[in-house]
């Protein structure tokens, strides 16, 4: 996750509601775009017929794309203003959609989701919202581009915003602004333009620049040990240094932690970097800490706060995201074919059962389902082989990404299969 | 207009100062998240190395091994692919990097792999970054890495921007854009079968201003050429080719002096300077900030033989 001068945001459309336009425009007005690269693409503008500048073609992305004329994967931008720097996860429409969108919505506090202005909303665009929803994602945009198509009429983008608002009840947002926008024409999305007046609110940019970024530091301690340190460069003398990242909550000197799963307790002696010790350190700072006592500690334990434990089980409720164009394996119930990916450690995982697949169109439960395919979204109950340090993915302090999340790895092929959302223990979700 | 687009118009204007420069704090977080890959990927591999060439961004890449892993050794050795075409300064601030951090280096070279038959120019005085690719695959084979570390960044060029931070290579170490796993949260699968390997690219997410931003932060050392100093060039196509021993001029060309810096360090035959008085990082900020080219486009022949070059490239085996 992303410190409060970063801002991480995913944009969805489905395919032509303009989104390439609209990030080619954001890019451009925020003079982003150097000027070999506005060379090659007036080239390739003009080779293709156009004339000027196509903004969607800022985006444009591998060879294989552009011969089958789709995107195929998520592509990471980068822009800054003087207020803050952006990191874009472009995420493309199409088959793949719903695990593209998953993968981009993973990393991101902000959520841009694109309306066609002339079609109003439509179910892809409920779709979009779900998802970012199902990710933790507490802040979405709700951008109705091409109002130059219907007139900039405040008539179409009021009723869009009340159907969306209508439908986004059920889902957990904190926050959900509508901004109307061309993005062909430019309006609204870095200079107001002049033809949208009866909106009084900020242009995407101004939004984007003044959201608040979900801060990490926030949260109970957890820090999941990513390697034990054991010898020190030229010296002899016995050393332990726990490597990893504080990825929610602060450490000082002198805390009470407790080392899961096996719960023993020990002091910090010392908060090492390499440009010093710290008395304290927080989220998302990567530090080396040492303990005042010899505890059997190995990549995978979590330390935390012995008032905040996370809870330690080996069953837990999950929203998963099935991401192979394999199905999931029935005989997943057996130990052996898949593990579970989750904080720094690996371990056999057994489905112990599907209890329903979402419509991510409807939000309606599909129950007695045996497999999830490509792009299903589900609840299930796994049980590991082993217990995780778990907390629910969307908390009290917005998500525990890194506790709460969790990917699955085909044993026979290696692939990453599924994505997981941790809702609790079995029984206690 | 946005009050913030006027500022940066400002950019362009004379007297820009350090702390129109946009807002830095951001280095932390993307330190941490690239330690925290350094470590996830020497935690699950079993032979990893760290492509190390002299330039910025593996100068970066270093101090961040020594943030990851110090007090102890590192836990890889440090590779260099050696063209044989590279700029004396930069070898030279290699090898004294290497030797004060007391760390293991591994050179391989292209020219012995063009001695050995393994790479066959078409022309003596051809580039030979491309053949690389040869050398490097060979290294990995020659030692069984099954991870590297690289320094590429997502903001270079648009092939890299899909790219994974864990990317993986199958047993002919070629990358298959079309057929990536799936990147979540911070999860790395690090999963391989046997031959396979990863290229790990801990500093994805930065740009080039971060890196300079971060070189500033951490009083970092460069090899000189970096900065500004007067050279002999000639202007092709835009781009000024130095002049050196390997790259005469051609006939009918005129070398001029300039007062030119490189703002990447590749193989001579391909890697061009810019123009630029900034002698010092605080200069280089201001010009990076300030800047109307793209890092590859102001300096890499390679790059504009087509719209698709690194991708053609990356897909056989390239960095
Ligand atoms: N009239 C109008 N057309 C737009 C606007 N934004 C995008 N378009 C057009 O809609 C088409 C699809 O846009 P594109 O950005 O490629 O859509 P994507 O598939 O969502 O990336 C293109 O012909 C664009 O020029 C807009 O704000 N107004």
């Amino acid at each position: 996750m992303s410190t409060v001068d970063t801002l991480r945001f995913t944009t969805a459309g489905s395919v032509d509601d303009g989104k390439s336009t609209l990030i080619g425009r954001l890019l451009y007005d925020t003079k982003s775009i150097l000027e070999d690269q506005l060379l090659s693409i007036e080239n390739t503008t003009a080779r293709r017929g156009g004339k000027g500048v196509d903004l969607s073609l800022l985006t444009d992305g591998l060879t294989a794309e552009r011969e089958q004329g789709i995107t195929i994967d998520v592509a990471y931008r980068y822009f800054a203003t003087l207020k803050r720097r952006f990191i874009i996860a472009d995420t493309p429409g199409h088959e793949q959609y719903t695990r593209n969108m998953v993968t981009g919505a993973s990393t991101a506090d902000l959520s841009l989701i694109l309306v066609d202005a002339s079609k109003g909303l439509q179910t892809q665009s409920r779709r979009h919202a779900i998802i970012a929803s199902l990710l933790g994602i507490a802040h979405v945009v709700v951008v109705v581009n091409k109002i130059d198509l219907v007139n900039y009429s405040q008539e179409v983008f009021d009723r869009i915003r009340r159907d969306f608002i209508a439908f986004a009840r059920t889902l957990n947002f904190a926050r959900v602004d509508f901004i109307p926008a061309s993005a062909l024409e430019g309006d609204m999305v870095v200079d107001r333009g002049e033809r949208l007046n009866w909106y009084q609110g900020p242009t995407l940019l101004e939004l984007l620049e003044a959201t608040r970024a979900a801060e990490s530091a926030a949260g109970d301690f957890r820090f999941p040990v990513q390697l034990v340190a054991r010898s020190k460069f030229g010296a002899k003398s016995e050393f332990r240094g726990y490597m990893g990242r504080i990825e929610s909550g602060r450490v000082s000197v002198g805390d009470r932690i407790a080392v899961l799963p096996s719960g023993l307790e020990a002091t910090v002696l010392d908060i090492v970097t390499l440009d010093g010790s710290l008395k304290t350190a927080s989220a998302p700072q990567s530090v080396t800490l040492l303990l005042d006592t010899q505890i059997d500690v190995s990549r995978g334990d979590l330390f935390a706060h012995v008032e905040d434990l996370p809870t330690v089980t080996n069953q837990i409720t999950a929203n998963l995201s099935w991401m192979s164009s394999q199905p999931l394996d029935a005989s997943f119930a057996k130990p052996g074919r898949y593990l579970i990916k989750h904080t720094t450690q690996t371990v056999r995982v057994v489905l112990e059962g599907i209890d329903f697949r979402l419509d991510v169109n409807s939000l309606e439960r599909e129950t007695g389902v045996a497999s999830f395919k490509l792009n299903d979204i589900g609840r299930v109950r796994l049980k590991t082989l082993r217990p995780l340090m778990v907390d629910a993915y969307v908390g009290k302090f917005g998500a525990n990404r890194a506790t709460g999340s969790f990917i699955l790895i085909d044993d026979v092929t290696n692939q990453t299969v599924a994505a997981g959302m941790i809702l609790g223990e079995v029984g206690n979700d | 207009m946005n009050a913030v687009l006027k500022q940066q118009d400002q950019y362009a204007s004379f007297g820009t100062r350090i702390s129109d420069v946009p807002v830095n704090n951001h280095l932390g977080w993307l330190e941490s998240e690239a330690i925290h890959i350094m470590r996830e990927v020497v935690a699950e591999a079993k032979n990893p190395a760290l492509l190390f060439s002299g330039g910025k961004d593996s100068i970066v890449m270093l101090i961040l091994a020594e943030k990851a892993f110090r007090p102890d050794r590192f836990p890889f050795p440090l590779l260099h692919i050696d063209t044989e075409h590279n700029f004396p300064e930069v070898i030279a601030f290699r090898d004294e990097r290497a030797a004060a951090l007391g760390e293991k280096l591994i050179v391989r070279s292209v020219q012995d792999s063009i001695n050995t038959g393994r790479v066959v120019l078409r022309r003596e005085d051809e580039s030979r970054n491309v053949h690389q690719t040869v050398t490097l695959l060979d290294s990995i084979r020659e030692f069984e890495f099954d991870a590297l570390f690289g320094g590429a960044r997502r903001d270079e060029e648009k092939a890299r921007a899909k790219e994974r931070i864990l990317s993986h290579r199958d047993e002919f170490g070629q990358w298959d854009p079309k057929n990536q796993r799936p990147e979540l949260w911070d999860l790395y699968n690090a999963r391989l079968h046997k031959g396979e390997h990863f290229r790990a690219f801990p500093i994805s997410n930065w740009t080039e201003l971060d890196v300079w931003q971060y070189i500033a932060r951490e009083k970092l050392a460069v090899p000189s050429i970096y900065y500004a100093h007067e050279r002999l060039v000639v202007d092709r196509r835009g781009l000024l080719a130095p002049i050196t021993e390997l790259t005469p001029p051609r006939a009918g060309e005129t070398p001029v002096l300039r007062t030119v810096r490189f703002r990447t360090v590749g193989d001579i035959t391909c890697t061009c300077p810019v123009l630029s008085d900034a002698a010092t990082v605080e200069e280089i900020l201001l010009e990076t900030a300030v800047t109307r080219v793209t890092e590859r486009g102001a300096t890499r022949m390679d790059d504009q033989t087509s719209d698709a070059s690194m991708e053609l490239r990356k897909k056989a085996g390239y960095f």
